[in-house]
């Protein structure tokens, strides 16, 4: 019996759009990802200001701007180790890779572990996300920020046990520029986070 | 057509989609990371200047655009991928800011 021709797996890769389908659907995923924290951040300017007791900021409550600060600057600095791994990964250097991966994961895990503390001391101040409408969209928006960064570590280690194992090559560093979309994305997230919620005063 | 190589063909040219170029080398990529921190240590400087508290919110927001269009552009590699995926992108956050100001508008901030 007289077999079809198997499919060309390059073809269902590269769609008459000219882009790599996996790519596509990532930066559709970051467009709906870009539409949710907006809504978030529109929340908390819209309730940052109406809630009928205290704390909230300039009545009791006041952010911790250089902690922070040094939170920001680490996340920032993790997307450079981030496209380190890309880079060193589409050279060849399975070292780097796995180093600068492994860089990324512990930077973020810093920044995580920086806003679990930073939460205990909100709640210490009084503020938790049934205090006030500041305390609702505040901690909703940053708390499900900080869910994406733990989403985003749990997939750098999970890459960097592949590249452990020897299981990336350097035609695989798509599967690691998908990843670095979506650690980038967290990032540009923060920086708009870090002015809008921290830097702006009401 | 005659310079197309079988697999491109049936494909649009790359002129078309944007194309892909080369990306950034590991030192260009260090350069934009340390413009991300100098930005970063100016936001964070000006904060604390008494004298820039008026014009503070659209210095910040400046700033914050700058940084997230760097990061975008030269991490994400917009800059160097196809077209495509940046109107992708910007589309999000377009709908985004749409929603925003129809929110604004129902709650009649814009009626005070």
């Amino acid at each position: 019996m007289q077999h079809a021709e198997p499919l060309d797996h390059g073809v269902a890769e590269t769609p008459s759009l000219g882009v790599d389908s996996r790519k596509l659907l990532m930066w559709l995923f970051l467009a709906s990802e870009g539409m949710f924290f907006g809504s978030l951040i529109a929340t908390y300017l819209l309730y940052r200001n109406r809630s009928v007791s205290g704390p909230y900021p300039g009545h009791g409550f006041e952010y911790n701007i250089p902690y922070t600060s040094v939170s920001a600057f680490v996340l920032l600095m993790s997307s450079l180790t981030m496209v380190l791994a890309l880079a060193a990964i589409q050279r060849g250097d399975q070292r780097g890779l796995r180093t600068w991966l492994l860089s990324t994961a512990l930077l973020g895990l810093i920044f995580v572990g920086g806003q679990a503390f930073e939460f205990t001391s909100f709640v210490e101040q009084g503020v938790t996300i049934h205090t006030n409408l500041f305390g609702s969209s505040f901690f909703t928006l940053t708390g499900f920020h900080g869910a994406h960064v733990t989403v985003g570590i749990v997939i750098l280690l999970s890459l960097f046990i592949m590249a452990l194992r020897g299981r990336i090559r350097p035609e695989d560093s798509l599967m690691v520029e998908i990843a670095g979309l979506y650690w980038h994305f967290v990032d540009v997230v923060w920086i708009v986070i870090f002015t809008i919620v921290y830097l702006i005063r009401p | 057509m005659t310079q197309m190589s079988p697999t491109t063909e049936h494909q649009e040219p790359a002129a078309n989609t944007g194309g892909h170029r080369a990306h950034p080398s590991a030192g260009q990529y260090v350069k934009i990371a340390i413009i991300l921190a100098v930005i970063t240590a100016v936001e964070v400087t000006i904060y604390y200047i008494p004298a820039l508290k008026p014009i503070l919110p659209p210095i910040l927001i400046a700033l914050s655009i700058t940084k997230f269009a760097l990061v975008a552009l030269f991490f994400m590699h917009l800059l160097f991928d196809s077209r495509f995926f940046s109107a992708i992108f910007i589309a999000g956050i377009m709908i985004a800011m749409l929603v925003f100001l129809v929110f604004l508008t129902m709650i009649r901030v814009f009626f005070t």
